[in-house]
């Protein structure tokens, strides 16, 4: 072997071992300091804003993988069959995950804070669900909820009696 | 007679591409108006609540109904076994996808959400003719490549039973396509002035004239293209019969349906207003669709000597026979429109959504770019096939001059 | 809101894919099972919650519990009786307006419902009605479209799926009775119970949400407090308030020749 070509092996095998030792810092601070940088905000990763009931119709890992597949199967029980089930709806979403803007009213979907933007404008998916339906909740009704409270509370208790 | 061979346009000469580029600056033109009305929404365009379809819809049905008859060529000498158009079998099926795909083009960018057009595929309601309409245009563009297959390929085409097939296949299926296309509007119960089975006729006859004369206006270009004479003295008096007799055809049928109509007391108003009262209508239709579109090129054609030299005529012809198909379709689908519906039987009735009134309609430029640039989308496709494949038949020239 | 859920979310799997056709935690249930009851039960709770101030209308034997789909053994429908509909009264129109949402410019916005002038050819005699999607039961708009996008409810309402209309505008074209609209612009001014936008067809809903909430569609409910000429109610229930109408004085569809046998009838038009 020549010594140009020998020169040239040596040379390939220090910029082979240079690639594998960045591969394997790279995996070694993705193993190491990701976890903890996903809880920070800082990252790159989406951070969707917490809604504002105490919990979501079901668990978030659940909602993350399958929201999409219920909506479509909501709007057909809601349109086709008039279902209307109280618990699933998207001005219920649109409601208690509302983000307020600067001026403490809730963003529509054409402000970048918007709940639903936080994650489809990361994974760059576009939905086309606010082209018609209303993107903001609907302003309370004045005193419902307050005057009716009490009842709407007995009520809802003795729902949960009556379970079987 | 010897084997037809067949060649592929290799350079182009200027008036060539000149016609190229126009046509690229039409469907430019065309994509940027189409963009625009997404965008802002039909707003922007003289379509409203009371006219619903507009010039897009003008130019894409006059072209799916050319698309059909383009086909003509190919039918007659695979299904009729005419020797004498067998060279122009394969042009005239290029030309038939063609004028589909353009016309469906616009018919699908004129939509209120073009984005979803692939959900057809996936909802398909099987009342409505639109869905079936899907069918018969894919069948048709499927049908029709399967026939230029069969006449293209070196093995297939040595076997006549495969182009019979497709050619039937192709000749039956163009038919019933036409009579869909027709029954769109013929299967309207409210729309007096297009309502009744005699549309699906009217619109076979008009397709059997447009798709020829598209088809002659191509061979002619081809011609001066090549510097062949693709049309010799015999096919052209061939076709000089055939558009009048489509013509002819198309005049009587369209005479029978307005006759009808005028005849019955319930569709007395909508005639009178369509063939007299209607303004713009009345003009559209005597002097584009019957006087410029149908009477005038039927003079042409009398008067014409059948020789090859004599292609002016041919060519005036055709070009006034579109002319008047695109008249034919602004009174059939902008003129059905205009004419109020007749929801109170018996009363005079008036309201601030046209209730009763006459409906105008202000087509804008994005409109017309959107529409025109169907046929030149159609053009467009036609010319690349005839760069890649074996379209344009050789051997005329010669056969012409002995 | 509704609480008595509660219990259900535990049960979900976080890992569980999602099978169409079931939504966690809902039971409709068969019967007058103790969870038909509850689901009852939790409409009417929320129905006082969502509407409280607005007059209930709750159409005895009608009112559809919560969790049932809409059934064929009702068959919704409108009389309009011309003798009270005043000219120049709009309050209907006004209603729907505001109701939906309406907005747009002069030139193409779309109208639910609108007031037509009659002048009778014969008598010279002017009346005036409402004219809105006359909820057909064979109707053209469901027959031509090709996406099945404009469908009819099995309760008679026919309406647009929007999520799956592509903007054709075939079913305008086969309306007898111009009654749908097409969205000619953007819209950011929705009502939440009634989506709307770009590029799609629209038209009267009947209020829907309204209708299976118990209560009367908004038309129906501003014309009671004017000349009272619009009755709202189900055609196939002898005892409701609009068979009884229709029994006491003829009313007839419009073009009824076509054979589409419109949900809105009108009595006293001539």
């Amino acid at each position: 072997m020549t010594g140009v070509a020998k020169q040239f092996a040596l040379r390939l095998a220090r910029t082979v071992d240079c690639f594998v030792a960045s591969l394997l810092a790279m995996t070694a601070f993705c193993l190491l300091a990701l976890p903890a940088l996903a809880e920070d905000a800082r990252t790159l990763a989406p951070q969707p804003p917490r809604g504002q009931g105490e919990h979501c119709v079901a668990d978030t890992d659940f909602m993350r993988r399958n929201h999409m597949l219920m909506m479509m199967d909501h709007r057909r029980e809601v349109l086709h069959d008039g279902v209307r089930e109280k618990k699933y709806s998207l001005a219920g979403c649109v409601s208690c995950h509302a983000v307020k803007g600067a001026d403490g009213a809730p963003v529509s979907f054409a402000d970048e804070k918007h709940f639903c933007r936080s994650c489809h404008s990361y994974v760059a998916v576009r939905i086309d669900c606010f082209e018609c339906h209303k993107s903001t909740p609907d302003a309370p009704q004045k005193s419902a909820v307050r005057e009716q409270g009490n009842d709407a509370k007995k009520l809802a208790a003795y729902l949960r009696e009556v379970k079987p | 007679m010897a084997k037809q061979r067949y060649h592929r346009l290799s350079d182009h000469s200027l008036p060539f591409w000149t016609l190229i580029l126009l046509h690229g600056l039409a469907v430019a033109a065309g994509v940027a108006s189409a963009l625009y009305i997404e965008s802002h929404g039909h707003g922007v365009t003289g379509m409203n609540n009371q006219i619903v379809w507009g010039l897009p819809h003008v130019f894409a049905v006059f072209l799916i109904v050319a698309a059909s008859g383009a086909l003509n060529v190919a039918s007659v000498s695979s299904v009729f076994h005419r020797l004498v158009y067998k060279p122009f079998a394969r042009l005239s099926g290029v030309l038939a996808i063609a004028l589909l795909i353009g016309g469906l083009a616009i018919l699908v960018l004129d939509l209120g959400r073009p984005e979803r057009v692939f959900l057809t595929l996936f909802h398909r309601n099987l009342t409505s003719i639109f869905a079936w309409n899907i069918y018969l245009y894919g069948g048709f563009v499927a049908l029709v490549a399967g026939y230029l297959y069969a006449m293209m390929d070196r093995r297939l085409s040595n076997d006549p039973r495969a182009t019979a097939v497709f050619g039937w296949a192709a000749f039956i299926w163009r038919l019933i396509l036409t009579t869909g296309t027709g029954s769109i509007f013929g299967f309207l119960i409210a729309r007096d002035a297009v309502s009744g089975a005699i549309m699906a006729p009217i619109f076979i006859a008009s397709s059997l004239l447009y798709g020829l004369a598209f088809t002659v206006l191509v061979l002619l270009t081809m011609s001066i293209e090549t510097s062949d004479i693709l049309c010799t003295k015999e096919l052209i008096g061939k076709f000089r019969g055939l558009l009048a007799l489509f013509a002819a055809t198309t005049l009587a049928l369209t005479l029978i349906a307005h006759l009808t109509k005028l005849y019955a007391a319930p569709t007395v108003a909508v005639e009178l207003f369509l063939l007299r009262d209607g303004g713009i209508y009345p003009i559209v239709f005597w002097i584009g669709q019957i006087g410029l579109g149908l009477l005038a090129p039927l003079l042409l054609l009398a008067v014409m000597k059948s020789e090859a030299s004599n292609v002016a005529e041919l060519a005036g012809a055709s070009i006034l026979f579109l002319f008047g198909g695109l008249a034919q379709m602004y009174v059939v689908i902008i003129g059905a429109q205009a004419w109020p519906l007749n929801i109170f039987p018996g009363f005079e009735a008036s309201s601030s959504f046209g209730d009763g009134a006459v409906a105008t309609y202000a087509p804008t430029a994005p409109e017309f770019f959107l529409g025109i640039s169907g046929v030149s989308i159609a053009m467009l496709i036609a010319a690349l096939a005839f760069r890649l494949l074996p379209v344009i038949p050789q051997i005329l020239a010669n056969e012409a001059k002995a | 809101m509704s609480h008595a859920d509660d219990e259900h979310e535990a049960n979900i799997p976080a890992t569980t894919a999602w099978m169409p056709g079931t939504i966690p935690g809902s039971s409709p249930g068969t019967g007058m099972t103790g969870g038909n009851r509850r689901n009852f039960l939790r409409g009417a709770l929320a129905a006082t919650l969502i509407a409280p101030g607005v007059t209930l209308n709750v159409f005895g034997a009608n009112a559809r519990p919560a969790g049932e789909p809409a059934s064929t053994k009702v068959r919704w429908g409108l009389l309009v009786d011309v003798n009270k509909c005043s000219i120049s009264c709009d309050a209907c129109v006004r209603a729907c307006n505001a109701e939906n949402g309406l907005t747009g410019r002069s030139e193409t916005d779309a109208q639910w419902i609108r007031k037509v002038t009659l002048n009778n050819s014969a008598t010279e005699e002017i009346r005036s009605a409402p004219v809105m999607c006359q909820h057909c039961a064979s109707p053209p708009c469901v027959d031509v479209c090709p996406t099945g996008a404009s469908f009819k409810r099995a309760d008679g309402i026919v309406l647009v799926d929007k999520h799956i209309c592509i903007g054709c505008r075939y079913c305008m074209m086969a309306c007898p009775f111009k009654a749908r609209s097409f969205v000619h612009e953007d819209h950011d001014d929705q009502a939440t119970h009634a989506p709307r936008g770009k590029g799609t067809v629209e038209g009267c809903t009947l209020c829907v949400t309204r209708v299976d909430a118990g209560q009367k569609p908004a038309c129906v409910e501003a014309c009671a407090k004017e000349g009272g000429a619009l009755v709202f109610g189900d055609l196939n229930d002898p005892g409701s308030e609009i068979s009884k109408a229709l029994r006491q004085y003829p009313a007839a569809q419009l073009r009824a020749d076509l054979g589409v046998d419109p949900g809105v009838f009108y009595a006293h038009l001539k």
